[in-house]
């Protein structure tokens, strides 16, 4: 989008208002703000850091800034696509963070009883799953307010995983497992698994989402989830359904994270990831009041907020300073996204041009 | 007994049961001592609860709490090492937390943004803002810190009442107080129970909304306020995930997260509740953090499945 903004050229007369037109259609596309802030930060970065750009193979592998910032948010944007999907029925999955933390803390336990590790992959998902699961109950069946019914998981589940350290009596147990680490640290070729692992789950839940009807069954039931209910829809298995998604998502996130650092560390691993993913939906265009998913978009999401926290590294200015960067551009996207604001800014800037 | 009691009678008897059942396995568990220290360590989440409880009341929430118990402490400190007397500082930042509570209420109301998203930014901003003021623990040296700890109230039965809980309980009588012989708290809970009815009433939602915000940010910056003079020293990271906490005292005091019911005396012994777990659990000494963490999940998940059931069978929104 934005490279075909700033090919267009204004030229004389009714081509001008043509153009116009045109350029404001491709301004009101949702994809051009995020777009344009990723650009932003990019070339800012560009100017900023010589090289962020360069991209070489070192070690049999790439390297380069650019695939760093890739690298880092494949957990995030994992958990930012499942909050997607629950965002889009209208509900909110704070526990992210926390079944993070259970799976981690599984992988560990198992590991050192001495599991296959492809048995502790499947494990790992299922724990995921699991969770996903318990959060589906208390929002589809017992009707429990998402926000509520996820805080429960989210208080716990660190509890959770510290217990399951406890069981055979470790704290912060470290292993090794060359199937994780390959999948979390390894690299196929010159591309870093994990990547690949995620390009997978993404075009896997692409194809669900936008290529069955559970897509638009899940945005109706966030749209309007009484007219979805009328219209012959199962409401609770579809609310379910996004629950188990987002667990899903977790789950493979736990693994890579767990992976990468060989230890399970239920107290502070992924601490405020659930926010990040939620900031990362937000920032996509994804409405809280629900009804729609963007899958794509909530990608780019979590690639801006990525990039800002690298960005933040290079720049030399303390790591202190990420939260509250953070905090104002989410606040400016929100902003920018009420009409109440833009119009009042538009009058303003209307009465003091007169 | 009216409908609308129930949770709050629920409340008190869980509480009640709790404390029975910590004086049958422990010796002296039974003793104001007891009751003195779990008020006294849990004065500045039961102060932030109470204003959570305002915000919830209306239909909305508040996750800035915990931000701004560790702002409002860095801050004191700091401004207590260029000489400033803590209850300057305290005034100071009691308005500032009336300010921010009041500019988030304003853009939930304005913009018509969830107010989860909005203290979610307001969250990131104070923490943010705690990380610039320092990324140490400081300590408040001044004189008064030690006068405030040291000041407290002699109970019968060997026990006292520490200063911070006893501002906590005076301030929890001033919310009892707003919530029920005002008419903004009779607009809180019309908010809360019925917004489009509220807003037909002619009930001013803005002023209303930003005034409970405002609240919120008041209470929670007095409950940082109690944590920075009770702990004399200002930490970047205190209060971290202190607003789960305050909304479970809220939940676990029988507040409807929905908005419209509940009472504020109720997240008094919802923050005691919580206070009697980890005293319970310390009490039995081979149980360890984790406990604590499972144990609050499954209260709260207990209670909201109880006040789902109440809703359910008494249809308690319409009655209250």
């Amino acid at each position: 989008m934005t490279t075909e903004e700033s090919t267009v050229q204004p030229t004389a007369g009714g081509e001008t208002r043509n153009l116009a037109v045109r350029l404001r259609t491709i301004a009101g596309h949702r994809a051009v703000w995020p777009l344009l802030a990723l650009a932003v930060l990019l070339i800012a970065d560009g100017f900023v850091a010589p090289g962020f750009f360069t991209i070489r193979i070192q070690e049999g592998r790439l390297f380069g800034t650019l695939i760093d910032i890739l690298y880092r948010a494949v957990p995030p944007a994992l958990l930012a696509l499942g909050m997607s999907v629950v965002i889009g029925t209208k509900g909110i999955d704070l526990s992210v963070g926390s079944v993070i933390a259970v799976v981690g803390a599984t992988i560990a336990w198992r590991i050192h009883e001495g599991d296959p590790h492809l048995v502790i992959l499947i494990i790992a998902i299922a724990v995921g799953l699991l969770c996903g699961a318990w959060n589906g109950f208390l929002v589809a069946v017992l009707d429990i307010q998402p926000i509520i019914a996820t805080l429960i998981l989210m208080v716990s589940g660190r509890g959770i995983g510290l217990m399951i350290n406890l069981i055979y009596g470790g704290t912060n147990p470290s292993f090794e497992s060359p199937l994780l680490q390959g999948l979390s640290v390894g690299h196929i070729s010159l591309i870093p698994t994990r990547l690949i692992l995620f390009a997978a789950i993404f075009l896997v839940l692409w194809l669900l989402i936008r290529r069955t009807a559970l897509g638009l069954f899940l945005e109706s039931v966030g749209g309007n989830a009484a007219a979805a209910n009328h219209a012959g829809i199962n409401t609770r298995l579809i609310k379910y359904s996004a629950y188990l998604i987002s667990g899903f998502c977790a789950g493979w996130a736990g693994v890579i994270l767990t992976a990468d650092t060989h230890t399970s560390d239920p107290v502070s691993v992924a601490l405020f990831s659930e926010l990040d993913a939620i900031l990362a939906v937000v920032i996509g265009g994804g409405s809280l009041a629900g009804g729609r998913i963007y899958l794509g978009m909530t990608l780019i999401g979590a690639l801006i907020i990525q990039t800002l926290t690298t960005s933040i590294l290079m720049s030399g200015l303390p790591p202190e300073y990420n939260l509250l960067v953070k905090a104002v551009v989410v606040l400016f996207v929100l902003l920018l996204q009420s009409n109440n604001f833009r119009n009042a800014v538009v009058s303003l800037v209307r009465r003091t041009s007169r | 007994m009216r409908e609308r009691y129930l949770p709050l009678a629920a409340t008190i008897t869980v509480f009640v049961a709790l404390f029975v059942t910590g004086g049958i396995l422990y010796k002296h568990f039974f003793s104001t001592l007891v009751i003195g220290h779990i008020l006294a360590d849990n004065a500045f989440i039961i102060t932030a609860a109470i204003g959570t409880t305002f915000v919830i009341l209306s239909g909305g929430i508040d996750l800035s709490i915990g931000s701004m118990i560790g702002f409002v402490g860095v801050v004191m400190a700091r401004l207590d090492t260029v000489g400033w007397h803590p209850l300057e500082s305290a005034v100071l930042m009691l308005s500032f937390g009336m300010l921010f509570g009041a500019f988030q209420g304003f853009i939930i109301d304005f913009c018509e943004i969830q107010p989860f998203i909005i203290t979610l930014a307001g969250l990131f901003m104070l923490r943010g803002a705690c990380f610039m003021v320092t990324l140490d623990s400081i300590p408040i040296r001044h004189p008064f810190v030690d006068a405030f700890a040291g000041a407290n109230i002699p109970l019968p039965g060997g026990g006292f009442l520490a200063s911070s809980a006893i501002v906590m309980l005076v301030v929890l009588v001033i919310a009892i107080v707003i919530a029920h012989f005002t008419r903004f708290g009779t607009n809180v809970y019309a908010i809360g129970g019925d917004r489009p009815s509220a807003i037909l009433m002619g009930v001013p939602i803005r002023r209303t909304t930003i005034m409970i915000y405002a609240l919120g940010g008041f209470y929670s910056a007095l409950g940082g306020v109690i944590y920075a003079l009770y702990t004399s020293s200002g930490y970047p990271l205190a209060g971290t995930g202190n607003e789960l906490n305050a909304i479970a005292a809220v939940v676990l005091g029988g507040t409807l997260l929905t908005g419209g019911v509940g009472m504020v005396a109720g997240t008094l012994f919802g923050g005691m509740i919580l206070g009697l777990i980890a005293t319970l659990i310390i009490f039995n000494g081979s149980l360890n953090g984790a406990w604590i963490m499972i144990t609050s999940g499954v209260l709260l998940f207990l209670f909201i499945v109880m006040q789902r059931s109440l809703v359910g069978s008494f249809s308690l929104r319409r009655t209250a």
